[in-house]
């Protein structure tokens, strides 16, 4: 139970009275990844902000390794380890990237070795951070501005790693990167990733484990390994 | 005096009333720009920073009794300011019209409470010896015209508030924590920022420098349990004129509605001059709906 970076158990949400996530449950350990699929407007974005305390759970559990967090705000929930990578990116027009790389800073207070400055593996990771350091962030590129969501989530130093359909409208050298990445962030950091994506190469490229949503419900599961992404496009194309 | 001697001290009154209405209005403009909340008790915590100044006054403490008029009237009003958002302001985060209406209700309690305490009757605080004089402007060719140092004072009160204000906002890493919240609230708590602490402490800041406001004004009117109506209305012009959250925007729109406002008295009555300054400022947000300065965040959600 407790092994597990993150687990659901029937969690639900709502918009006012209408409920657009119903009872979903599922589980990532340490190192491993899932990808949740589904067309637009199916409840995804909304499970994940769930899972991030930005929006209230309607019901059901959040564990985060072990720990129920489903009442904890969403600030407490990034110190213990929660890392969100937004569907647009959220990064902060009128900061700098290395403005922007900071803030992620402020989810290490309170833990051992926190503060200071912004580790340098992530730099590594994503050499175009350190080259645009200086630069507003409204000035980047989509890719450019995804590599700082992401390179930022790092900073918070997360066990769970949550990212909101980071290829949409990038091109398809940056989204080779961007999975080259994750692969190292799985490896080497043992961190969780949670991934949403319509992009069927790419989650199977970084997925173990996929599932499958339409209407709120989650209405198909399986390995990647095992199972070839055109079995699930029907789920997925109109 | 001269016709320009005249023109000299309305630009002075002008001035030195735009100083105030930015005392009063930076706490309006930095909990709007950051939190979305009116707070219909601002003028009240105006208020109560100039009775704290009159008990300061009371006070045998000789050549500090200014300095420490100001202070307690600051950290007074900033602490019932963190009351007010704990108990209030915070409990009904998103709900607008309710902090509107729960805030006038507190507003209306401040006035009876002072009314009970300290009498329908406005007290008087003197200003220091050492600011009861004027500089006379006759040597540079002004005869009768003349600044009087109490309210050069005030306007340096306000412009070390506006500087430091603006050095915190824009060069401290809390600053920056600020900036973050101001333009993307769910990013910023999803990065380990306590938001509402942010919030609170911005409340806390704004509502100081309202009792700071009330304390300046002190000096030259007497405080009355409705001295805060007085400046709120001119307060929430200057808001709407300079743009919701902006500094820089705060400062212009005071410093235009200061002087606006105090030439306008020269041709009419103060009252007439009143209704003719809201006609501009009407004018005015027509022409441009968002205030002087709109920011970036903004623009960009319009988008
Ligand atoms: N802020 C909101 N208020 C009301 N309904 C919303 C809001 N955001 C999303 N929805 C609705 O919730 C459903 C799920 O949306 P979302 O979680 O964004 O889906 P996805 O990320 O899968 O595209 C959609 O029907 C959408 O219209
Ligand atoms: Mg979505």
């Amino acid at each position: 139970m407790s092994s597990n970076a993150i687990a659901l158990e029937g969690v639900s949400a709502a918009y006012g009275q209408s409920r657009v996530v119903h009872s979903i449950s599922l589980a990532v350990a340490p190192g491993d990844a899932a990808t949740i699929l589904g067309r637009n407007g199916v409840g995804k974005t909304t499970l994940l902000r769930t899972i991030v305390g930005l929006h209230p759970a309607a019901s059901g559990r959040i564990v985060l390794d072990g720990d129920d967090v489903t009442e904890a705000r969403a600030f407490t929930r990034a110190r213990r380890g929660v890392g969100y990578v937004p569907q647009g990116r959220g990064v902060f027009q009128h900061l700098t990237v290395e403005e922007n790389l900071e803030l992620g800073l402020a989810a290490l207070r309170g833990r051992p070795g926190g503060g200071g400055t912004v580790p340098g593996h992530v730099f590594e990771i994503f050499p175009v951070l350190d080259r645009l350091r200086g630069r507003k962030a409204g000035l980047l590129s989509g890719g450019e501005a995804q590599q700082l969501s992401i390179g930022r989530a790092l900073v918070t130093r997360p066990r769970l790693l949550i990212l909101d359909e980071p290829t949409e409208g990038i091109q398809p050298s940056v989204v080779q990167q961007i999975a080259d990445a994750l692969a190292v962030i799985r490896r080497e950091l043992k961190v969780a990733v949670l991934l949403v994506e319509q992009y069927l190469a790419f989650a199977w490229s970084v997925g173990e484990r996929f599932y499958v949503m339409r209407g709120g419900r989650i209405v198909m599961q399986g390995e990647t390994a095992a199972q070839a992404p055109e079995s699930v496009a029907h789920l997925l194309n109109i | 005096m001269t016709e320009l001697g005249l023109v000299a001290s309305q630009l002075f009154n002008g001035i030195s009333l735009g100083s105030i209405l930015l005392l009063a209005a930076l706490g309006l403009a930095l909990s709007f720009g950051l939190m979305n909340v009116i707070n219909m008790a601002h003028g009240e915590l105006l208020m109560m920073g100039g009775y704290l100044a009159y008990l300061a006054y009371r006070m045998p403490v000789g050549p500090w009794r200014l300095p420490l008029a100001l202070l307690l009237a600051a950290a007074g009003a900033a602490l019932f300011g963190a009351l007010l958002e704990l108990t209030v302001v915070r409990r009904l985060y998103g709900r607008p019209l309710d902090t509107l209406l729960a805030t006038w209700g507190v507003s209306l309690l401040m006035q009876q409470g002072a009314r009970s305490l300290f009498g329908p009757v406005g007290v008087e605080v003197t200003a220091p010896d050492w600011l009861a004089g004027a500089i006379p402007l006759r040597s540079i060719g002004l005869p009768g015209v003349e600044l009087p140092l109490v309210r050069l004072f005030i306007i340096a009160v306000a412009g070390v508030v506006l500087a430091g204000l603006a050095l915190v906002l824009t060069r401290s890493r809390w600053g920056r924590l600020v900036r973050a919240v101001q333009e993307d609230r769910d990013m910023a708590e999803a990065l380990g920022i306590n938001s509402r602490r942010v919030d609170l402490v911005i409340f806390m800041i704004g509502t100081g420098v309202a009792g700071l406001a009330g304390a300046a004004l002190a000096l030259i009117a007497p405080v009355t349990p409705t001295v805060g109506q007085s400046y709120i209305v001119y307060a929430f012009l200057v808001v709407i004129v300079g743009g919701l959250g902006s500094l820089t925007g705060t400062a212009a729109a005071a410093l235009a509605v200061g002087l606006l406002s105090a030439w306008l008295q020269v041709f009419t009555s103060v009252s007439l001059a009143d209704v003719l300054l809201l006609v501009v400022v009407m004018a005015f947000i027509q022409v441009r709906p968002r205030g002087i300065v709109t920011r970036l965040s903004r623009a960009l959600e319009e988008a």
